[in-house]
Parts: structure tokens; C-alpha cells; sequence
């Protein structure tokens, strides 16, 4: 198809969706005003019940903590993925020879970034392990902070601790890592199955609302998904951060 | 119903973008900002007057709270659209060494 | 205390454990733990199956039983023909996994890991009664299918097919999303009954229309209906063997079941004063779908290709008989999926076989080359006829139920053209066997779209040249396996039965709500449907010979014989199937667009 035909057929189907669309939305209920017993009855349930402060956090690890299963084992899968389709390119020792190469080009990095990055990596770390274990209680869980402290991770590749970072992540490591966090949150699944009455099930003492130890597997779920995603997003970034290695880093390119 | 006309917005140039895209980084970019609708779309929909953060620490156990379930389904749609987007990102890294182009029009051995 | 989420749990936990010992565990001691968890999946849902059949089974995760009529937690509702479907994707899923072990032979097990989590999503997407639910399991089958299909990636086709598949099923899980956005903003429920009947107490406006043809859309891309379905044969044609098996047997085939589930629980009862124009709608797209699957498959010389365009072909003819809005409908479909998927995944299976021994899938390459695999070339060409209806494998069975079902839907004429595209399909796949294997006919000609051939060589990852040897059991027995479950499938004495009584179920939407919402018991089902008669087999003859007829015409060179106003068109149509990814996202946007506005002019 010519690009003008296919500019044409794009152009004409997206106005007729546009269209459809504003049709759509213009049944909604009023901006401000949602409808429907879900949106009432879960925050109520989840803090009485549960004891979990976090209503988002109890909706996803708790009443629909079996989404969350499925969506972690996406990010599994997605991470596993990156090393499938990225392996192909990655011979051990043009990595080697790249990572001496850039050695010597980040002994070029200023001082000033460097002593930043080493700054803030330790804080950072420390805010990623907060966010993980306070899931409940307030704003976060084991999404947010594990992507936190991949994020420490990159920070300490950006501030030119290239070394450090292969010394951190020897690739095999991550992967299991990856793997255990989210066998932990099958299992944890399953125990329900033993321990109670129903698969996922709550089985862990409730405890008060507002103390680190409420919601009964709440936290625990909320630091396997923690690791999960840590080492998920650890593995994924290392993956395109060796093919940068490989070309020459983006540093020498133009810009 | 500006909120929601804003995700429609979105979805429909992202789309756009998607089909008259010229290099894939770009292309994969357009499919987040698609993503970025459906989030619009869902918190929109989640949005009560008046009312507060569902977090129950500082607020008493009967205030009104936003909703919270929709919150719940952004996140997990954020990761999942996340690791989508990890997956296409390393196909189109492989793509540029295979056919030294970003060029989604190069795509072209299969055909008929 | 039900086992149906263990069919998920188990093949997961053992994927992490894969992963895990990646590093360390040794290739084929990985594979074979791999096919015991596909076996265990399997027993489990055969377990959950027999259980369904006392009526459907409802399993509320961390035990959070509705409050009031209202569901606050996330349900499986397992009703006979899910669990069957379920079933099925196991056992596609231990053939695979046993091919598996002498096909890919890489150096890691992350295959095997992925593939398990790959049958995982199948199985809770046929199980699951929460539409979020279902969108993550969808979501989960897409990414681990991008991953798989990508896998060679040393090669350039894979990589070109592994990203428009990508892209164009990413599109498709953006428009469901904001489908399902949409239902809650009407319903403020996520659980497909409650929202069927909240959405029951309003009118079929704009929203519910739309919100349809968007969740519909989603679906379809999956489905590979067209104008959705450009991705199908890129994929597939370089798909390693076993995700082929997989793909082609249960991947579509699930998009249509997930538009049936949500059709049927959710929007019934809201679009029941227009069912008959929804009905005309769907049964169009079907025929469609079938009859551009069918051209297009008997244009290829690719032979993944090939079985790609057929595979689209006969989801139409799946959506058909789902469109058809009716119990019969609906019982013959899910037979005919079945039968149909069983025989499918063998004919991959044979053409791995042929790809690994002499590392090309052209039809031209291959003339006369496979008459040393003549075991292998008696099934296939049996697999073809089967394709094509013959009597009394699987998709006989389920062929004739649609057409009686669309003689009573007042779609007699659909029963005709049913027959032209099973002769088409089915014929094509035959002269590639007659070809192949028994070196009949001429040669295939080349023609311009031979997609990249130059790359397929190698195509599977083995060591060296083993074309003098004999094929692996590992290899012939799947394909074996397959073709004999097919023929059992259709001579299961009560089949039909079975299928009909799993089907009344299925429709009876007040009485799921009532078992998913209340924990009423479900009300006896019978079953009016009755086994293939004597139309059904003059159909049937009518079919297989056509095939046969299309099969030795195309094999001696029909071709420069065609109009040349027809071959034009032809190309024209092969033309479109550009490989491009924008042209497949602006087709995608049209084929939503298209579906909207014609709900919009039938209902709103």
C-alpha cells in the first residue's frame, strides 16, 4: 500500500473513531460522580477486614491480588524475554572487551557527577526498601519501590561506575533472583490453598491498622513483588545497557 | 468530560502516530502514549468530587476516598504496557543491527 | 474445594523453577520436567472438566464471595465448554512441549519456562469470570507469543514477524482496555455477570455500542479475523515448530471464545432486541474472514504461510457459527474448534518435521523431496482431508452442527460457501502434500513474495545435517498423537450430546449470573441437538472432493490457465499483506472504525 493510501485509510478510519468514541464517553456518568457498588464497597472492606490503611494496595495484593499474579509473571516473562532477544548479540567477551574500553572513557566523567551519584545511590536504595515494606500503609508497594531501586541501579551506571556495575549483576544471579520473586508469590497463592479455605487467602495474623505487620500477607506479598520487579528491571536494563556497550555507548554518537 | 475527551485525544494521535511513524523507536513511543489514554481514561472514570486519597492513615475510616480499584487496574495496566513496550524496544534494537534501519517501511521480507 | 486454579498455579510455579535452575540444570532434563508439568496441567483440567459437567464450577480466590448480589473479588466460573477448551490447550500444550525437546536445542531452558507460562495463560483465560481478568491472562498469552515467536532471532524473518505480530496485537489490547474502561464506567463492576446485569437496566446507547465493538476489536486482532488478521502469516511463518503448534491450534481460536464468553454474559441481554442485525454483522465477518483465508491460502507456496491463511479461514468459519447467536451455534463451533485445532497442530507438526530435515519450507524446494518421510506424507494428506470434513473426524462433526444450526438461524445459503472454503483450504493443503511427498504434479512455480527463503535455512536450532537418519519419535509422535485424538474426538460416542447440553449452559446467562453472584444451584440442561445426518454427509462429500478436485487441478498447473482480471486481483490482495507495520495499524483502525459503525447503524 502506497503511503498516501495508507494516510488516507489512517486519516478516515481514526476520524470515524474519534466520532464513535466522544459518542462513548458522553454516556459516562459526570466527571467527579462515579457509579457502581465496587468503587464504595472495596476501601470499606479492605480496611476493615484487612486492616490495610493502603486501599489501592489492598485492592491489588488482597481483593484482586490474583491480577497482580498475572501481571507480575508479565513482567516476568517480559524480563526473560529482553535476555531471549538481546542473547543473540551478546558474546561474552566483545562485552568484556567494550566494558574495558568504557572503563577507560568514564575515568573521564567529573568528579562532581560521580560524587553525586555516589551520594544519592544510598538514599535511594534505602527509599526502595521503604516504599516495598510500607505498602500498606501508605502511598506504594512492591511495584513502585522495586522499580525504585532498579533505578538506583542506572543511576549508578549514569554517573560513570560502569565496573561497579557488572560487579553487581552478574546476569545469572538476577535471573534467578527474578524467578524466586515470583515463585514467592505463587507460593504464597498456594498457601492459601493449604492453610485456609480458598487460594489466596489471607492467612497471616490481620494485625492493627497503621503498624508495619497489618494486613496479614499484604506486606509479605508486597516484598516478593518488590524483588520481582527489582530484579526484573534490573535484568531488562542490563540487557540494553550491555548492547550499548557493545556500539560504542551513546556518548560517542551524535549529541 | 474534558477529561475524558483528553484520553480520546490521546488514544486517536497515538494511533496516528503509530501508523505514519517512520522509525520504530518513535513508533514504540506512540503505543505508550496510547497507553497513556487508557490511564487517563480509567482515573477519570475513578474521580469523586470532594473527596480524598484512599490512603485511611490521617483520614477518618467513613470519609469519602476516590476510588480505589481503578487505581488498582492503572497499575497493573502501567506494568503490563511497560513490559510490552521493554519487549518491542529490544526487537527494535535487534532490528537496527539486522537491517542497519529504523525504519518500519524496510520491514519487508514478508510478504503475499 | 475445586482444582481449577491449580491448572494455572502448577505449570507456573514449575516455569519459575525452570528459570530459576536455569543456569545449572542440564537441557534435556528440563524438557522432560517441562512435559510432566504440561501432563499435570492437563490431568488437572481434565479433573476441573469432569467436575464442570454437574454444572458450573464458581471459585472465588482469597475466599471473597460476593456481598449483596455485588463481587468484590475475582472469580473462575468453569462451565463444560471452557474446561473442555482448557482441555484442549493442554494437551496442544504437552505436544508441543515434546517437540520441544528435539527441536530446540539452545543452550538455556528459558524456552520451556516461557512455553509453560504460555499454556498457564491459555488455561485461566478459558477459566476466568472477571473481564480484568481476562484481560491480563490476554495480555499474558500475547507477550509470552511475541517472545516465542521471536525466538530465533539470529535470523531476519523472525524478527520482522515478531514485531508486526507486536504491534498490531498491542493495538488490539489498548482498544480492549478502553473498552473495559468504558463498561465500568457505566456498571462500576469488573465481574462479567454483575456487569451483564447492570448493563441489562439501561438502553443500548452509544457507550454500550461502542464499548462492544472496541472489547469485539481487541478480541478479533487476537482472533485473526479480517481486517485484523495481517499479522497471522508473518508470525506463523517464522514461528519456531512447536509455537506454531500452539498458535495455530488454540491462539486465535481463544480470541473467539473470549468474544463468545463476553458476548454472552455481558452484552446479551442488553443487545436482545437487536440480535438479529448483530447476528448479520458477526455471521458477514465470519465469511469474510473465510473466503479472503481461503484465496489467500491457495495463492501460497510458503508452507507455513499456507497453513497460516488457513488457519484465519476457518476462524471464520468458527465465527460463524458463534455469530449465529444460538446454543447450536455455538456447540458446533466449539466441537469444530477443537477437532479442526487437533488436526491444525499435526500438519505444523509434520511441516517441523520437514523444515528441521531439510531446513526450507518452500513448496518448490521441497517438490518430490519428502517421498523418504512416506509415513509422514500419509498423515499429512490425511490431515488435509480431515481439513476438508471427511467423515468422522472432529471437524466433520462440528461442520455439520453449524450448518444444521444455520439452517435453523434461517442462514441456509451459508452452508454453501461453508463447503467452497473447506474444499479451498482443504484442497491447497492437499496439493502441498501430493507434492511434497508424492512428487505428483508439477513443481510450484516461484513467484515474487517467496518470503525470504535465503534465511529460513537453518530455520529450527539443530546441530548439523541429520537428514539420513530416521525422524525422532519425538517428532512423528505428536503429530501421530494429534491426528488419531482428532479421529477420537469425533467418534466419541455422546459428542454431540455433551456438546449441546455444555452449550445450553454456556447461552443461559441469567442462570451463570445467578450461580456466580448467589451460589444458586443451576437449573438441568437438555440437549435438542442430534449427530451428523445424511445432508450433513452429501456437505461433507461434497467438500473432500472439491478438495481433492482443487488439490490435482492446482497440481497440474491451473494457474496459466486463470483469467488474468483474476490473477490481477490476486496479487492485489497478496500486495496488501505488506509486512509493513503501519499499514497493519491502519487497517486495524479501519476494521475497528468499520465494526463501530455498523453496531452504531444497526443499534444506536
Amino acid at each position: 500500500m502506497s503511503v498516501r493510501a495508507r494516510l488516507v485509510l489512517g486519516l478516515g478510519s481514526l476520524a470515524a473513531l474519534g466520532a464513535l468514541l466522544v459518542w462513548a464517553v458522553a454516556g459516562l456518568p459526570d466527571f467527579g460522580h462515579p457509579r457502581g457498588p465496587y468503587a464504595v464497597l472495596a476501601p470499606q472492606i479492605v480496611l476493615n477486614e484487612r486492616h490495610v490503611a493502603n486501599a489501592v494496595t489492598g485492592v491489588n495484593f488482597d481483593l484482586r491480588g490474583f491480577d497482580t499474579l498475572g501481571e507480575e509473571l508479565i513482567l516476568f516473562v517480559a524480563a526473560l524475554g529482553a535476555t531471549v532477544l538481546l542473547r543473540a548479540q551478546r558474546a561474552e567477551r566483545a562485552v568484556e572487551d567494550a566494558q574495558e574500553a568504557e572503563e577507560r572513557r568514564a575515568a573521564g566523567t567529573t568528579d562532581a557527577l560521580r560524587a553525586l551519584g555516589a551520594a544519592i545511590v544510598g538514599p535511594m536504595v534505602l527509599l526502595g526498601i521503604y516504599v516495598v515494606v510500607h505498602g500498606a500503609l501508605t502511598p506504594g508497594g512492591g511495584f513502585q519501590g522495586g522499580v525504585i531501586l532498579a533505578g538506583a541501579l542506572l543511576l549508578v551506571y549514569t554517573a560513570g561506575q560502569v565496573v561497579a556495575v557488572q560487579r553487581v549483576r552478574p546476569v545469572s544471579l538476577v535471573e534467578v533472583t527474578d524467578a524466586a520473586g515470583a515463585a514467592a508469590y505463587t507460593l504464597v497463592a498456594l498457601a492459601g490453598l493449604v492453610f485456609g479455605v480458598a487460594v489466596m487467602d489471607n492467612v497471616l495474623p490481620i494485625g492493627t491498622t497503621g503498624s508495619l505487620l497489618s494486613g496479614g500477607f499484604v506486606p509479605v506479598l508486597s516484598i516478593a513483588v518488590g524483588v520481582e520487579v527489582t530484579a526484573g528491571v534490573t535484568l531488562i536494563l542490563s540487557e540494553f545497557v550491555d548492547q550499548m556497550l557493545l556500539h560504542g555507548g551513546g556518548r560517542r554518537e551524535e549529541g | 468530560m474534558l477529561a475524558y475527551l483528553v484520553a480520546v485525544w490521546l488514544l486517536l494521535i497515538g494511533l496516528y502516530g503509530v501508523i505514519t511513524s517512520r522509525h520504530l523507536v518513535h513508533l514504540v513511543l506512540c503505543l505508550g502514549v496510547m497507553q497513556a489514554s487508557t490511564y487517563v481514561l480509567l482515573l477519570a472514570i475513578g474521580w469523586r468530587i470532594d473527596a480524598q486519597a484512599p490512603i485511611y492513615v490521617d483520614i477518618p475510616p467513613r470519609a469519602r476516598v476516590v476510588d480505589p480499584v481503578v487505581q488498582a487496574l492503572t497499575l497493573t495496566d502501567v506494568v503490563v504496557e511497560a513490559t510490552v513496550v521493554a519487549v518491542l524496544l529490544a526487537l527494535s534494537v535487534q532490528a537496527h543491527k539486522r537491517f542497519g534501519t529504523c525504519d518500519p517501511d524496510a520491514l519487508g521480507a514478508l510478504r503475499g | 474445594m475445586s482444582v481449577a486454579p491449580l491448572a494455572v498455579l502448577v505449570p507456573v510455579l514449575t516455569a519459575t523453577l525452570l528459570a530459576a535452575t536455569s543456569p545449572v540444570a542440564r537441557r534435556r532434563v528440563a524438557g522432560v520436567v517441562a512435559v510432566v508439568a504440561a501432563i499435570a496441567t492437563a490431568a488437572l483440567c481434565v479433573a476441573t472438566l469432569v467436575q464442570a459437567r454437574g454444572g458450573t464450577i464458581v471459585v472465588w480466590f482469597g475466599g471473597w464471595t460476593p456481598r449483596g448480589g455485588a463481587a468484590v473479588g475475582i472469580d473462575f466460573a468453569v462451565d463444560p465448554v471452557g474446561a473442555a477448551l482448557a482441555v484442549f490447550v493442554a494437551v496442544l500444550g504437552v505436544a508441543a512441549l515434546v517437540m520441544c525437546i528435539e527441536l530446540i536445542q539452545v543452550e538455556d531452558h528459558l524456552f520451556d519456562a516461557i512455553a509453560l507460562v504460555f499454556i498457564a495463560a491459555m488455561v485461566g483465560f478459558c477459566m476466568t469470570g472477571d473481564i480484568f481478568d481476562l484481560f491480563v491472562f490476554f495480555e499474558l498469552m500475547s507477550v509470552c507469543a511475541y517472545v516465542l515467536v521471536g525466538y530465533e532471532i539470529r535470523q531476519r524473518a523472525p524478527l520482522e514477524g515478531s514485531l508486526t505480530f507486536a504491534i498490531t496485537n498491542s493495538i488490539g489490547s489498548i482498544l480492549l482496555l478502553c473498552g473495559i474502561s468504558l463498561l465500568y464506567g457505566r456498571t462500576g463492576a469488573l465481574n462479567l455477570a454483575q456487569m451483564g446485569r447492570a448493563l441489562a437496566e439501561g438502553p443500548a446507547d452509544g457507550l454500550v455500542v461502542v464499548a462492544y465493538a472496541l472489547v469485539a476489536g481487541g478480541l478479533l486482532v487476537k482472533a485473526a479475523a479480517v481486517p485484523f488478521h495481517f499479522w497471522t502469516a508473518d508470525a506463523y511463518a517464522v514461528a519456531p515448530t512447536p509455537v506454531g503448534l500452539l498458535l495455530g491450534g488454540a491462539f486465535s481460536e481463544l480470541g473467539l471464545y473470549g468474544l463468545a464468553r463476553v458476548h454472552w454474559t455481558v452484552f446479551h441481554d442488553v443487545l436482545a432486541p437487536h440480535e438479529a442485525k448483530v447476528r448479520a454483522i458477526l455471521v458477514g465477518l465470519g465469511l469474510l474472514t473465510a473466503l479472503v483465508g481461503a484465496v489467500m491460502c491457495c495463492a501460497q507456496h510458503h508452507l507455513k504461510r499456507l497453513l497460516a491463511f488457513a488457519t484465519i479461514s476457518h476462524v471464520g468459519l468458527f465465527l460463524v457459527g458463534i455469530g449465529l447467536l444460538s446454543a447450536d451455534g455455538l456447540a458446533g463451533a466449539a466441537v469444530w474448534i477443537v477437532g479442526d485445532g487437533l488436526v491444525k497442530a499435526a500438519l505444523f507438526a509434520c511441516v517441523g518435521i520437514l523444515n528441521d530435515r531439510f531446513a526450507t519450507v518452500e513448496e518448490a524446494e521441497l517438490h518430490g523431496r519428502g517421498r523418504e518421510l512416506r509415513g509422514i506424507g500419509v498423515l499429512f494428506c490425511l490431515g488435509a482431508l480431515a481439513v476438508a470434513s471427511l467423515p468422522p473426524f472432529g471437524p466433520f462433526v462440528g461442520k455439520t452442527l453449524v450448518e444444521d444450526a444455520a439452517l435453523k438461524g434461517g442462514y441456509a445459503w451459508v452452508a454453501a460457501v461453508m463447503v467452497v472454503v473447506s474444499a479451498l483450504t482443504g484442497g491447497a493443503l492437499l496439493r502441498v502434500g501430493l507434492r511434497v511427498f508424492f512428487g505428483r504434479g508439477r513443481p510450484a512455480p516461484r513467484d515474487a513474495y517467496s518470503a525470504g527463503s535465503d534465511d529460513e535455512r537453518g530455520g529450527e536450532d539443530h546441530e548439523g545435517e541429520a537428514s539420513l537418519t530416521r525422524v525422532s519419535p519425538l517428532l512423528w509422535g505428536p503429530a501421530v498423537a494429534l491426528v488419531l485424538a482428532s479421529l477420537a474426538w469425533g467418534l466419541w460416542p455422546g459428542l454431540v450430546d455433551a456438546a449441546g447440553r455444555g452449550a445450553e449452559r454456556f447461552v443461559g446467562t441469567t442462570a451463570y449470573a445467578n450461580a456466580v453472584l448467589r451460589g444458586m444451584p443451576l437449573p438441568a440442561v437438555a440437549s435438542p441437538l442430534h449427530g451428523p445426518g445424511a445432508t450433513g454427509l452429501l456437505y461433507a462429500a461434497a467438500s473432500v472432493l472439491g478438495a481433492v478436485g482443487v488439490a490435482l487441478a492446482a497440481a497440474a498447473g491451473i494457474r496459466e490457465r486463470a483469467p488474468r482480471a483474476g490473477l490481477r486481483a490476486l496479487d492485489g490482495l497478496r500486495a496488501l499483506h505488506s509486512g509493513r507495520p503501519g499499514d497493519y495499524a491502519a487497517f486495524t483502525a479501519a476494521g475497528v472504525a468499520l465494526l463501530g459503525g455498523l453496531l452504531a447503524l444497526a443499534i444506536g
